[in-house]
């Protein structure tokens, strides 16, 4: 009896052993990200399909809380030495990322050491751009990127007696769109937007091909300065402050904070990100489009590329970490490259396609057909070639930047001061940050 | 008359305190410390490049005019909402303490607040009083009141005052109850033989002997709305609008966690440290004095 167990034992030891062996083999990869819902489910799926995919790899998707708090988290890794082989961190921490030499290891020499070619050139220009260094070579991998668009409530507009098939290109337009749908009462507000820095400043500067600060928006050196006093950017926060003063133009609060009016039905016209996608299908009771955002027709006749937003993946490096580890994420940034998975991701969050050939092939699929203003980002981000302003922005203390613009802007909504006086605190503490920033990363 | 235990040798009480001692050590003397340290360093966010710069992270902040700005909010914040949750609370407790049926359920749902975690209770609020989404908010649109925290900074600055009082409602009312009913009744009986009013035993009786308690909870609400109404501004305003509800220890948060500048944030969370220290010292030499146990 005991004999017998002890054999069977034996015998079911030994079939398990080659299995066992094997999923011993499988080198972990720890993978931190900050995409919460919807989007937070599409990422845990993909980290499924690559582990599904092969059996060398298993990449631990773990959500991390907010973008902010997944980069701090990971910071905070690497200072106490054992971070997560992969971190998602947002566009606006690239700079910090970048600065970060030892702690990141260059997504170029990543894969060059894995032996995985990926060519930069599959990648869409404005989303390779931002997260490449001077040379051209990619220093962290593209993932989710978006870019800001013009979100249209067409139930408001056909109630105000506006076309449906013609919609507002300019911004003169919008207004004129915008004094229709008030006098209508189509709408209980007509314009606001989310994101305000980055719709209104950031994005405005790139299609107006007007710098947002000197050195090519930062991609040339930390040594950058704001040069947020530009006559441009008078023009248009004057050109919001009479929207607002009109009772046009609502101020949505700070970041996504004017997320949720959209889909409510609350405003007519709002300026997000296209990332947004899935919450309006899944929200809106109306019918609604995206489409790219206005332009000033007397500053420039046909608008640049926009910038993109979203996030990338970098690689951190730690002390011991084996080469096989390494390679495990040079295969999955392989992996998500694949034209199915792009095009996958860009249809089921609303996020661009990250690479040519999943635009390509949604196009000839007819996504955009079947889901008109799906590639309204797309359109933006490539219907250009990128000059020194609409490349992106490389700003060191970005975040608090940002911050800055948006607290100078508040305080002029509320009337406490004029376009001017709020430009120019907000160039004098952005640039601030930016010594700041430079100091503590030259010392 | 005091008893004593007295240990032979030092090693059995050593041993008795070394798990205390080495928690206080681990989670408040290191990293405080390293906060301290860290505010005389300046270092990128990895903590790669670092160099000490003595005291130009305080001389910063102090020349900063957004920086004593805040000190200002943190005040107005912090005065206003432990006057304002101390006076809910006395007069909570005051009511629950008579003879009323079913006080057992009242004073319970009064408790329930202090429950809930401060970022739902940030959420609850938005709830009421988002100009767009909020039934309170939309109502007060409606009524002709120009109504939008996001954009108005006293509007913003009213909100996180009463969010934070509300919470803190219930802490002080547990506390004022517990004090009103050890108050002797035969005091309030002899009282209210010599014709005293209600009023006026309230004021000459109840408030003097509450005082211990009142004072108990004057340290604890300061510190409160001092340090733990974070939750509650960063779900409700992110201390905007244009940092009109920023206060000193959201602004420490930004500063270190969001803009990843330690140096500025450790020099902040010193200087906080500073004015609780000197805040409780006040407050025990001199208030505490005239205190009646």
């Amino acid at each position: 009896m005991q004999r017998r167990s002890l054999i069977a034992g034996t015998a079911a030891l030994s079939l398990a052993a080659p299995s066992l062996a094997r999923a011993q083999a499988r080198t972990e990869i720890q993978y931190w990200y900050g995409l919460a819902g919807p989007l937070g489910e599409r990422v845990a799926e993909q980290v499924k399909r690559f582990n599904d995919s092969q059996d060398r790899y298993t990449v631990v998707g773990s959500f991390k809380g907010s973008y902010i708090d997944t980069m701090t988290g990971a910071i905070a890794a690497w200072r106490a030495g054992n971070p997560p082989h992969i971190a998602q961190v947002f566009e606006v921490g690239t700079a910090t990322m970048m600065a970060a030499g030892p702690a990141i290891r260059p997504v170029h020499a990543l894969l060059a050491d894995a032996g995985v070619e990926l060519d930069p050139k599959r990648y869409i220009a404005g989303v390779r751009g931002y997260y490449s260094d001077t040379q051209g070579r990619l220093i962290s991998m593209p993932y989710n990127s978006s870019s800001a668009i013009m979100w249209l409530n067409l139930d408001a507009f056909q109630k105000a007696g506006l076309s449906t098939t013609e919609l507002p290109k300019t911004w003169a337009q919008v207004r004129a769109a915008a004094e229709k749908i008030k006098a209508a009462n189509a709408a209980p507000v007509a314009i606001t937007t989310a994101w305000p820095t980055w719709v209104m400043f950031e994005q405005m500067a790139a299609i107006h091909d007007v710098p947002f600060s000197t050195r090519a928006n930062g991609f040339e050196g930390m040594n950058t300065e704001l040069q947020l006093t530009a006559p441009f950017f008078r023009k248009h926060m004057e050109f919001l402050l009479g929207l607002q003063k009109d009772g046009l133009f609502r101020y949505g609060g700070r970041d996504n904070a004017a997320d949720a009016i959209f889909p409510t039905g609350e405003v007519a016209i709002s300026f997000n990100s296209a990332g947004n996608r899935a919450r309006v299908e899944r929200e809106a009771r109306f019918k609604w489009i995206s489409v790219p955002l206005p332009y000033h027709d007397d500053v420039i006749q046909s608008p640049k590329n926009g910038v993109i937003g979203g996030a990338s993946l970098w690689a951190l490096s730690a002390r011991n970490r084996p080469a096989a580890e390494y390679r495990g994420v040079a295969e999955f940034f392989r992996f998500i490259s694949e034209v199915d998975q792009d095009l996958w991701w860009h249809k089921s969050t609303g996020y661009v396609p990250i690479t040519i050939a999943a635009y390509e092939k949604a196009k000839t699929e007819g996504f955009y057909v079947q889901n008109p203003g799906a590639d309204a980002a797309v359109v933006q981000l490539s219907r250009a070639e990128p000059t020194p302003n609409s490349m992106g922005f490389r700003l060191g203390n970005f975040v608090e930047v940002r911050n800055v613009i948006q607290e100078e802007l508040e305080k002029a909504l509320q009337g406490q001061q004029g376009a001017t006086a709020a430009l120019e605190a907000a160039q004098r503490r952005g640039n601030v940050a930016l010594r700041n920033f430079e100091r503590a990363n030259r010392s | 008359m005091e008893r004593k235990t007295v240990f032979r040798g030092m090693t059995l009480p050593a041993l008795l305190l070394l798990p205390q001692l080495a928690i206080t050590i681990v989670f408040f003397f290191w990293p405080a410390g390293q906060a301290v340290w860290f505010a005389f360093l300046r270092q990128d966010a990895f903590g790669i490049r670092t160099s000490f710069v003595g005291f130009e992270n305080f001389a910063d902040l102090l020349a900063d005019p957004l920086y004593l700005e805040t000190a200002w909010n943190t005040l107005v914040f912090s005065v206003s909402v432990s006057a304002l949750s101390l006076s809910a609370g006395l007069l909570l407790a005051v009511l629950a303490d008579k003879q009323i049926r079913g006080a057992g359920a009242y004073r319970t749902l009064l408790i329930w607040p202090y429950a809930i975690a401060p970022a739902v209770a940030a959420v609850l609020w938005i709830f009421l009083f988002h100009p767009q989404v909020g039934l309170i908010g939309r109502a007060l649109n409606a009524a002709g009141l120009d109504w939008d925290y996001r954009l108005n900074g006293g509007q913003a600055m009213l909100m996180v005052i009463l969010a934070s009082a509300w919470k803190q409602v219930s802490y002080n009312f547990i506390f004022f109850l517990a004090g009103l009913q050890s108050i002797p009744k035969s005091v309030l009986e002899a009282a209210a033989i010599d014709g005293a009013r209600p009023v006026r035993r309230f004021w000459t009786i109840v408030f003097p002997l509450l005082s211990p308690t009142t004072f108990f909870l004057l340290v604890v609400n300061l510190v409160y709305a001092f340090f733990d109404t974070f939750g509650i501004i960063d779900a409700l305003t992110k201390g905007g609008p244009a940092k009109s509800t920023e206060t000193l220890i959201y602004r420490a948060y930004i500063d270190g966690r969001v803009n990843l500048d330690l140096g500025s944030s450790s020099a902040q969370s010193v200087i906080l440290m500073l004015v609780v220290i000197a805040l409780t010292a006040i407050q025990f030499r001199f208030i505490e004095r005239r205190v009646h146990y």
